[in-house]
């Protein structure tokens, strides 16, 4: 392995936390527009993967007339292959309670809740001590600001942003239609900020530090750092906070193990890039750089020669089938279909032009499901069947 | 533990008794009961003065809300791809051999209840469970025997291994 890779490692994130009571009375004495504007300059775009301009967000609901509003932090982590968020939640817990307060503070709500998914159960003693403790400090300042942890109950689709509001008013996590955005019609009908556990990280570094610091990391589009979460065929699996816009390569000259076949961007619903693709892909939005750029919520896993893309493909696909929540038919029908056709055409069944029906069926579900979940299947369906072809039929 | 009837009206004295409050009761009911049965969907149904269907369709809706009767520990094996390429069929076939149950079933003495689950978030951790609401990392057949076998010692009742 070599010694002068590219990668720029950042420690912003997981340092630093003890001066978050200064930095919540500090920013909620400066102008909420100010605020705004900081964030906008500092071109942070949401880490759960979308990538949504953060400040943005903040602006249009701070806008939204209206007596009540909510802050929500979506800690649903849920994508294969993702572990951040947790990792935050448990070594950094006030920069991110910091980071909602902040918030309601700029859009005008008085309560933050915490989307915690089931699986994430045994955190919620110590987050609740530590939101606790920071509700006796708001107290103390005389700030009017509470948060409560809603626990989720397993079920992935509850990540996305309106499927969440479903479920914490007592529904089944069900999409709703966009628009309306959950700026002006969110939790309870009312407007809403929601935002990556990572995201309100992030924007603690820049209401701390200034949007300059975080500003001058990475590239063009794909600003500032982020966290990846490394798994797979590595020799050091982990949490590693890197510069945005570095090369496929290089991260797999740094985790890979010398055998590096692909790398799945941004968990099962991001994409494949197989070994002759590493060199002109980026991590990052998209943008005008040179190549490809990925995004991602931070997803990275490795897959060395020993294995079968078929395999991988058919345990997304699994997931899939069981996570979408039913609503729309090309979704709940697409992602059985396209796992019994892969499974017939490895049989033999169906000969491999039904490959391309199936990719055909798979692009129709990124044009026509009404959330991410249904749109987001064709990425590492198509991205697999078509680097490697003949792991399908033989 | 309480009769279902007293412990459902006591988490909707203690959470509310409007749509949104829900889902917090039913994880409550969940966390005694390990499962919802007809008759507390249909209670909770009746307190909080709602359809008993969208009681129903809400609590189906979850994976972790069980609706079929399930042993006092459930044990959930992550099946997603990292911890699948880590081991996990291996994990799988020591806790059957040991339990003498398969994936859906519970132990005859209501013990053990065996599920496949999809991402834990320990995918650098793999393969991973989580047995109610406790999570064990890097596993092998004999940390699996070693876990187990301090679950089967255990008595009834008792809550909290570690």
């Amino acid at each position: 392995m070599s010694t002068n890779y590219l990668l720029k490692r950042v420690d912003f994130i997981f340092k630093n936390e003890n001066d978050w009571e200064d930095v919540l009375k500090k920013s909620i004495t400066r102008p909420p527009q100010e605020l705004i504007n900081e964030l906008i300059s500092s071109e942070l775009k949401g880490r759960g993967g979308a990538g949504f301009p953060t400040g943005l967000k903040w602006k249009v609901a701070s806008e939204e007339k209206s007596d009540v509003k909510y802050v929500i932090c979506n800690a649903d982590e849920g994508e294969p292959g993702t572990f951040k968020d947790r990792e935050i939640l448990s070594r950094v817990p006030f920069k991110v309670l910091t980071a909602i307060a902040i918030c309601g503070y700029v859009i005008g709500a008085k309560k933050g809740y915490i989307y915690l998914r089931g699986e994430y159960y045994f955190l919620q003693p110590e987050l609740n001590k530590a939101i606790s403790e920071f509700e006796y400090f708001c107290k103390e300042i005389n700030f009017d600001f509470s948060i409560k942890i809603f626990m989720g109950s397993g079920a992935y689709i509850c990540g996305e942003e309106t499927a969440l509001f479903e479920s914490m008013e007592g529904k089944r996590g069900e999409p709703r239609n966009k628009p309306p955005y959950p700026s002006s019609f969110g939790y309870m009908g009312k407007p809403t900020v929601i935002n990556n556990v990572e995201t309100l990280a992030h924007t603690y570094t820049i209401f701390r530090y200034g949007s300059k610091r975080f500003y001058d990391l990475g590239v063009q589009y794909s600003r500032g750092s982020k966290l990846f979460s490394v798994s797979g065929d590595t020799p050091k699996p982990g949490i590693y906070e890197l510069e945005l816009g570095m090369s496929l390569s290089d991260f797999v000259e740094e985790f890979g193990d010398d055998d590096t076949k692909a790398v799945q961007v941004g968990g099962a619903s991001g994409f494949l890039v197989p070994r002759k693709k590493f060199a002109e892909t980026n991590i990052g939005f998209q943008g005008k750089l040179v190549g490809i750029s990925l995004p991602t919520g931070g997803s990275m896993m490795l897959f060395n020669s020993s294995r079968s893309m078929f395999n991988v493909l058919d345990n997304y696909l699994n997931f899939f089938a069981e996570e979408s929540c039913g609503q729309c038919t090309p979704c709940r029908v697409g992602c059985q279909q396209l796992l019994m056709g892969i499974k017939a055409v490895k049989r033999g069944d169906k000969n491999a032009q039904y490959l391309d029906k199936l990719l055909k069926l798979a692009e129709t579900m990124q044009i026509t499901s009404k959330c991410g979940l249904g749109q987001s299947v064709a990425n590492s369906f198509s991205s697999i069947v078509e680097n490697f072809r003949e792991e399908m039929i033989y | 533990m309480k009769p279902i009837i007293e412990l459902i009206k006591d988490l909707a004295d203690k959470h509310g008794r409007e749509r949104h409050n829900l889902l917090p009761i039913l994880q409550g009911v969940v966390e005694q009961e390990k499962y919802l049965s007809e008759y507390s969907m249909i209670e909770i149904a009746r307190e909080l003065d709602m359809p008993a269907t969208e009681v129903f369709g809400t609590a189906t809706f979850y994976s972790f809300l069980e609706h079929k009767k399930m042993g006092t520990y459930i044990i959930r094996i992550c099946k997603t791809i990292t911890c699948a390429m880590k081991g996990e069929k291996q994990i799988l076939l020591t806790i059957e051999d040991m339990l003498k149950i398969r994936v859906g079933e519970t132990s005859s003495d209501g013990k053990f209840s065996l599920l496949q689950t999809n991402c834990l978030g320990f995918c650098h951790k793999a393969p991973a469970m989580l047995i109610n609401n406790e999570v064990y990392t890097d596993l092998t057949p004999e940390k699996i025997r070693e876990i187990l076998t301090m679950y089967m010692n255990k008595k009834e009742g008792g809550e909290n291994v570690n």
